[in-house]
């Protein structure tokens, strides 16, 4: 079993008054609170944090525990309660502080000292309880692409289920799961029944997945608008033309007019992300040189240049001539 | 522990579904009609048109991650209900700047 340094955990010290270790619960509390933060592993240091206070909060356990004594490191392995442990101390079965620590109770380490942590544990047993299963929620990343055609997603999912004990259990699950088309950045995909399973016979929670998308190396995506640049020559864009341009559903041909600016955007209706009200998909063209002239390419450009001497590209600079 | 094998499930996208009844929402949410009016007065979230009687409401399915959102941060940080309203609009706002800083560094 791994050791669990709690003062670490909360980033107080170890003779930390009651007051700051309160202070210091909500203040990390607030930061690492999952529905706020931004970090990755915000649901776990926020599981961990709530039971590091768990236990310093609560001066009974916080004496025990100081008399696990300090050679003990934050994560060292091998620990077991001493054979004496408990003695001499009663731990009440009072308020856990239960939050989403709860619902999965917390870890072996923890359990060991201070038994189990409310949960299920403490609801009346073969009584007449019943209750919804809690939803979970996951994030999951996908391509634009994806978004495009539908995709399929294998996902590892931890659901706490009843254990034989009637204790709660983590469990892990694989799901296979089809992500509908037209889905956007920042939407939610529910999976009924998918969620905690329900108590007592009540029905199980909701899973409900948030979806972003990978940044892609060419499309810049907004809302269900789509947009990307496309490098044109100069001649294309005097002359005009068509040109094949990508698309997230497949290549198409672009009819580009003739005396086409550099910047200059086109909108292509209803091509971005089929949501319900369909995105568009804006193609910006951007005149582009090759890296290097020909001595024949430069004459060409310089009989261009004395033929069009009356074009001044920068009369709305306001400078005159 | 053996992990165990579903077979696919197919996602609903939360934000195009049909609106839901206010008992709809109540049961989703585990919550009394009551919580949810207190819900509404404060702005968390918001029925579609409030012209109804409330036994009428209806709610897009988005509230249901917002209201319970709003429980989880009023147990864990003892925020009231106003000021779980108050961080969740701050959180969208938060939310919508990230997405454009992201859109516009590209």
């Amino acid at each position: 079993m791994e050791y669990k340094d709690y003062y670490k955990i909360m980033g107080v010290a170890k003779d930390a008054s009651q007051n700051e270790i309160k202070r210091a619960y909500r203040k990390l509390a607030r930061k690492y609170h999952p529905d706020v933060s931004k970090e990755s592993d915000a649901e776990e240091r926020f599981k961990e944090l709530g039971e590091a206070y768990e236990v310093l909060k609560d001066p009974e356990k916080r004496t025990a525990y100081d008399q696990l004594g300090a050679n003990w490191q934050a994560g060292q392995q091998g620990f077991q309660p001493p054979p004496d442990w408990d003695a001499g101390f009663e731990f009440h079965g009072d308020s856990y502080t239960g939050g989403s620590a709860g619902a999965a109770g917390f870890s072996d380490f923890f359990e060991s000292l201070f038994g189990h942590a409310g949960g299920f544990q403490s609801r009346p047993a073969g009584g007449q309880y019943q209750m919804r299963g809690e939803d979970s929620h996951a994030k999951v990343f996908i391509d634009l692409e994806d978004a495009y055609q539908g995709a399929s997603r294998g996902l590892s999912l931890r659901s706490t289920v009843m254990g034989d004990d009637g204790r709660p259990q983590v469990k892990p699950r694989s799901l296979n799961v089809k992500i509908p088309k037209g889905v956007k950045a920042g939407q939610n995909i529910r999976l009924k029944g998918q969620g905690s399973p329900g108590i007592g016979g009540g029905s199980a929670g909701d899973l409900y997945l948030e979806i972003e998308f990978n940044p892609h190396s060419i499309y810049k995506v907004e809302g269900a608008d789509v947009s990307l640049e496309v490098p044109i020559s100069p001649w294309e864009a005097a002359l005009g033309g068509k040109i094949t341009i990508p698309t997230p559903s497949g290549a198409i041909d672009l009819k580009i007019p003739a005396q086409t600016s550099s910047g200059k955007k086109m909108r292509l209706k209803g091509r971005g992300i089929p949501a319900k009200q369909p995105g568009d998909f804006y193609v910006t063209l951007m005149i582009v040189l090759p890296d290097t002239l020909s001595a024949e390419e430069k004459s060409l450009y310089e009989a261009l240049q004395q033929k069009s001497s009356h074009f001044n590209p920068r009369k709305k600079l306001g400078l005159g001539e | 522990m053996q992990s165990e094998i579903i077979k696919s499930e197919v996602g609903i996208i939360v934000e195009e579904s049909d609106y839901l009844s206010i008992a709809k929402l109540c049961r989703y949410c585990s919550l009394s009609a009551e919580s949810i009016l207190h819900m509404v007065e404060l702005g968390v979230i918001d029925p579609v048109d409030t012209s109804v009687s409330y036994s009428h409401w209806q709610f897009s399915n988005t509230s249901v991650l917002r209201a319970q959102a709003a429980l989880r941060l009023q147990r864990d940080l003892g925020v009231n209900l106003a000021g779980a309203a108050l961080a969740l609009e701050l959180l969208d706002e938060i939310k919508q700047l990230r997405q454009q800083v992201s859109y516009l560094q590209r």
